[in-house]
């Protein structure tokens, strides 16, 4: 084995764009600020960090597609490309919709960890070794434990910073407890290795028992019931813009090195849920959370009043669906949960995005703090309605052909022959379900008079462009998916 | 012929430039919509002077789209659907006369009207599964808004009510397309090659694949007992929009129903036919005897389009020929017919006197009021009683003797639902027109002078009664083209007969329509 510090340089190009440039941010930061008002550095700071993204995003074409580098530890396929720009995507426009709309008191530092995050993703969707893996996990989520308490004016952001991090740090303890049994018992760490090593030793408790632990990890970082326990206070909590990076690139990022690790990697552990009866392995765990996850998240979101809250149970029930995605890769290959997840983050950027500016022009927590918004701001009002109905699967948007290729690709490796199979039939019927609360954010935002006095809502440029891009990329998508599965056929 | 794919397009397109001129005003947006609506309804009709009626689907596009899933775009038209293209221009452009007076948020309310016209287009000329259900789709969210912005009584819950119908319909309907889609082997989403592929499958699966297709199409079509959406629905709903929920959206539930389901799974139709068939019949007589006890006009119309889509899946359900063909023209005649029913309810009526109780209208003498509204309920009411002359009477009576072909029993319990029809029309007709005159002290009350402070209480004004304005030219226009329709096919039924019946025998067709033959 030859290990070539060249190639693992250019591998990791776009993880050394994100960093220097969050250096660069801070140091410029720190050189110029004290002369500017706190708008001028957030703006500045911006700038840096989308020059940054633009740069990682270079980075990730040039390193290109090239298998297995240093020794296995990464990998550079069509997924971790896609992945890769799909994360410095979403963090572009969460970063984009920051300027005249975020009220921080140190900008330069928000900007910084939010490439900080953006690096652990990128690194997450090339990661192709257990240790890689948990540093690129804990990467991303220490960035997004401070971004999530980062508005320290709000007791919420703190009770939501404390909580994130309560939560994911006993997740993250759960996985490094999964990875040390993995590695007992297979003297690997990377994944290929372990999978020929558990072709060859076969189910056994101690494997059944290092699987539960990772499944659990993996519930809480993708916000799946039972393990969602965080998410609605966090999202309701956190500034906006750190919940929209938690839902979207995380989400995408988290989805893609699980998929990876679960799949190519303990896939002669997976058991059986596509046809009965039911083998155990972590198909049947993760097949639970799937169903949980959907229950819970869509009826939970029947009750909510809190426009956050709602889009964090929508977020819930979306997990389900990405997690049956993930039974599906094994057949279907990762190219419809890759689809799902991609879009997914780009519809919650964008509400997000809106909730973001509708709050800093008044206040936007209650479902009804969105009343009249077809008159305080048509162009905000009309972005709404494309990110809420491509949450709710209204074709012809992307959230329609996400869900749709998924239940496909679960109904075609299984069909009614297994429990998969029905479970699939059961998110169709809650996906109907679902449509009730998504039109009651739009009958407020549609529909309902503004409250009295409510005044117009400005929309700043790059806001503006941010939603823009987000709302066309949700249109183009949906309209054309082929070349995003093609990508993984 | 070649024209028919750019009805979906230029409605879209529409759609779209009605949005920006209403940004500027209402009246530019209303020219937009009618130029679009008018548009459509001449490219139907010019595609219709070059068809030439034959045994299956004409092809119109083919396209690759998602390769992944084995998804083409597939436009393609047979008699059936090229009169409900017709059917659907027609109303489009009725509707936006109808809708002239719309004010508030104009450009948005052609906008949304125009994108589900394109849906409904879109249904009609599809091929492919995947292609009909997107556009399936399309065509209910605007509806929501649709109701909810511009409506009237209960508008919210009339709006969340009929969505929320419509789209646990469109899960069933996923469902069961999916799942036929992966037992075929996952490569193919074409409606002829599913239909192919389906003899393969076990008898359970073609059973269950046909249950979930059919409930699904069939809660849109208004069947009971999944129908209570409609007359809410309906009576909420701007008029412009129950005229498209009950002139064309009902009849893409129908239309589903015999092009995916019926035509996919004929074992499922034989095995289930006299489940639906009864299920249609319960609708005809029940919806029928609800609509003769409603005190609000909207209701008694909103009952009545259940009654009569009954007979159009009864139709259907009865699977020879004679029948279903008799329902294709049902669906034509009933969308012209409930169109001119709620324009003059909901247009005409209601918003001259802000009141569709009946027992508010039997104090005003509309018929010397609003006489043009009169003349026009009296007709559509004839041709919904199935008088002859008019499109409802070949419609009614094709079903009729095509469902005695299959069950004679099944004809002479649905028989009962043109009695019923007649009872309810003519009471409506009499009630809301024709109600006492002796009494009624004009629209602004009785004169002063004639007005002595004691008779006061006596006769009391109608306090909706006071901005009884003429019937406006659009609206003349819209019900003279509905008039003209439904006595042209009254008349002359074999011209809409003519492209139906080849269409009945492709291949496809003659295996799911053997009822009765045997």
């Amino acid at each position: 084995m030859t290990l070539s510090y060249a190639e693992l340089f250019r591998a990791l190009l776009p993880e050394t764009a994100l960093v220097l440039g969050a250096l660069v941010v801070l140091g410029f930061d720190l050189a110029t600020g004290r002369a500017r008002t706190g708008a001028q550095r957030l703006r500045v700071a911006t700038g840096l960090g989308l020059a940054a993204l633009l740069a990682a995003a270079y980075g990730t074409l040039a390193a290109g597609v090239g298998g297995s580098v240093f020794g296995g530890v990464l990998i550079l396929d069509n997924l971790t490309l896609a992945t890769r720009l799909g994360v410095v995507v979403l963090a572009g426009l969460t970063l984009a919709m920051l300027p005249g709309v975020a009220r921080l008191r140190h900008p330069a530092e928000y900007v910084a960890i939010v490439l900080l995050a953006t690096s652990g993703f990128t690194l997450m969707a090339a990661a192709q070794q257990l240790l890689v893996i948990f540093l690129a996990i804990e990467l991303a989520s220490l960035s997004l434990y401070i971004l999530a308490g980062f508005d320290k004016s709000k007791p919420e952001s703190a009770e939501a910073g404390l909580k994130y991090f309560l939560f994911g740090g006993m997740s993250a303890a759960f996985l490094l407890f999964g990875f040390s049994l993995l590695y007992g018992m297979t003297g690997a760490i990377d994944l290929p290795h372990i999978a020929m090593q558990i072709s060859l030793l076969g189910m056994s408790p101690l494997l059944v028992i290092a699987l539960a632990m990772i499944i659990t990890a993996f519930g809480f970082k993708a916000a799946a019931a039972p393990f969602h326990l965080w998410a609605p206070d966090v999202y309701q909590g956190a500034p906006v813009s750190a919940s929209a990076l938690i839902a979207s690139a995380s989400k995408l990022a988290g989805l893609v090195v699980f998929t990876r690790l679960l799949w190519p990697g303990l896939g002669f552990s997976a058991g059986r849920v596509m046809e009965w009866p039911i083998v155990v392995g972590w198909l049947p765990l993760v097949a639970v959370l799937a169903l949980a996850s959907m229950l819970l998240g869509n009826i939970g979101a029947l009750a909510q009043s809190n426009v956050r809250r709602l889009l964090a149970y929508s977020a819930i029930a979306h997990a389900g669906a990405l997690l049956l995605g993930v039974l599906a890769a094994g057949r279907a290959g990762p190219g419809p949960v890759f689809y799902y997840a991609a879009t997914y983050g780009l519809a919650t950027v964008g509400a997000f995005g809106v909730v973001a500016i509708v709050d800093r022009a008044g206040r936007c927590q209650d479902l009804g703090d969105l009343a009249g918004l077809f008159r305080r701001s048509p162009f905000l009002a009309g972005v709404l309605a494309i990110f809420v109905l491509s949450l709710a699967g209204i074709p012809p948007l992307a959230g329609f052909f996400g869900k749709f290729a998924v239940f496909a690709s679960v109904l075609k490796a299984g069909s009614l022959n297994g429990p998969a199979g029905w479970l699939t039939f059961a998110a169709i019927a809650l996906s109907a379900v679902a449509l009730y609360y998504y039109l009651l954010i739009l009958k407020q935002a549609l529909v309902a008079k503004p409250a009295e006095g409510a005044t117009p809502i400005a929309t700043p440029l790059p806001a503006f462009l941010a939603l823009l891009v987000s709302a066309l990329l949700i249109v183009l998508l949906g309209l054309f998916p082929a070349p995003v599965l093609e990508l993984f056929s | 012929m070649n024209a028919l794919p750019f009805t979906l397009y230029v409605s879209f397109a529409g759609a779209v430039l009605a949005l920006a001129a209403g940004a500027r005003s209402a009246q530019a947006a209303r020219i937009v919509a009618l130029g679009t609506a008018l548009t459509t309804f001449a490219l139907a009709l010019w595609a219709a002077t070059d068809f030439v009626p034959a045994a299956g689907l004409q092809t119109l596009v083919n396209a690759e789209w998602i390769p992944q899933l084995g998804v083409r775009y597939h436009l393609a038209a047979d008699g059936i659907s090229m009169t409900l293209v017709v059917l659907t221009g027609l109303a489009a452009v009725v509707g936006v006369l109808f809708s002239w007076n719309i004010e508030h948020r104009t450009g948005e309310f052609f906008a949304l009207y125009l994108a589900l016209i394109g849906g409904v287009f879109g249904v009609f000329l599809s091929a492919d599964g995947f292609v009909l259900f997107v556009f399936y789709e399309i065509a209910i969210v605007p509806k929501y808004f649709l109701i909810a912005n511009w409506g009237s009584t209960n508008r919210e819950y009339g709006a969340m009510k009929l969505v929320l119908y419509s789209f646990a319909g469109s899960a069933l309907v996923m469902a069961g397309m999916i799942w036929a889609w992966a037992a075929a082997g996952g490569g193919n989403f074409g409606l002829a090659e599913l239909a192919a592929a389906a003899g393969g499958f076990s008898r359970l699966e073609q059973l269950g694949m046909f249950a979930l297709l059919f409930t699904g199409f069939a809660v849109l079509a208004g069947m009971f007992p999944f129908h209570t959406w409609a007359p809410t629905g309906h009576v909420a709903a701007p008029t412009a929009a129950s005229m498209l929920l009950a002139g064309v959206v009902m009849k893409l539930g129908a239309y589903g129903c015999l092009r995916v389901a019926m035509v996919t799974f004929p074992a499922g139709l034989e095995y289930f036919a006299p489940v639906i068939a009864w299920l249609a019949i319960i609708g005809i007589v029940y919806a029928g005897l609800v609509a003769l006890v409603q005190e609000d006009f909207k209701f008694v119309i909103g009952y009545s389009s259940v009654s009569h889509m009954g007979f159009v899946l009864l139709g259907l359900a009865a699977a020879n020929p004679v029948a279903v063909s008799g329902a294709v023209l049902q669906m034509f005649s009933h969308g012209v017919i409930a169109g001119l029913l709620f324009a003059v309810v909901g247009r005409m009526v209601y918003e001259r006197t802000h009141t569709r109780k009946l027992d508010d209208l039997r104090s005003m003498p509309l018929h010397r009021l609003l006489p043009f509204a009169a003349v026009a309920f009296v007709i559509a009411g004839l041709a919904s009683m199935g008088m002859p002359g008019f499109s409802g009477f070949p419609a009614e009576l094709t079903i009729l003797i095509g469902t005695w072909k299959t069950s004679p029993l099944w004809a002479l319990v649905a028989a009962t639902g043109v009695l019923i029809a007649a009872a309810f029309t003519l009471r409506a007709i009499q009630v809301s027109f024709f109600g006492k005159t002796d009494g009624w002290a004009g629209p602004l009350g009785p004169p002063s002078s004639e007005r002595p402070e004691a008779a006061r209480p006596a006769v009391v004004p109608s306090p909706h009664a006071h901005d009884l304005t003429p019937i406006t030219w659009p609206e003349k226009a819209g019900a003279i083209l509905l008039i003209a329709a439904m006595v042209y096919v009254g008349l002359n039924p074999d011209s809409l007969l003519d492209w139906i019946r080849p269409a009945l025998e492709s291949p496809l067709m003659r295996a799911a329509l053997t009822g009765g033959a045997s």
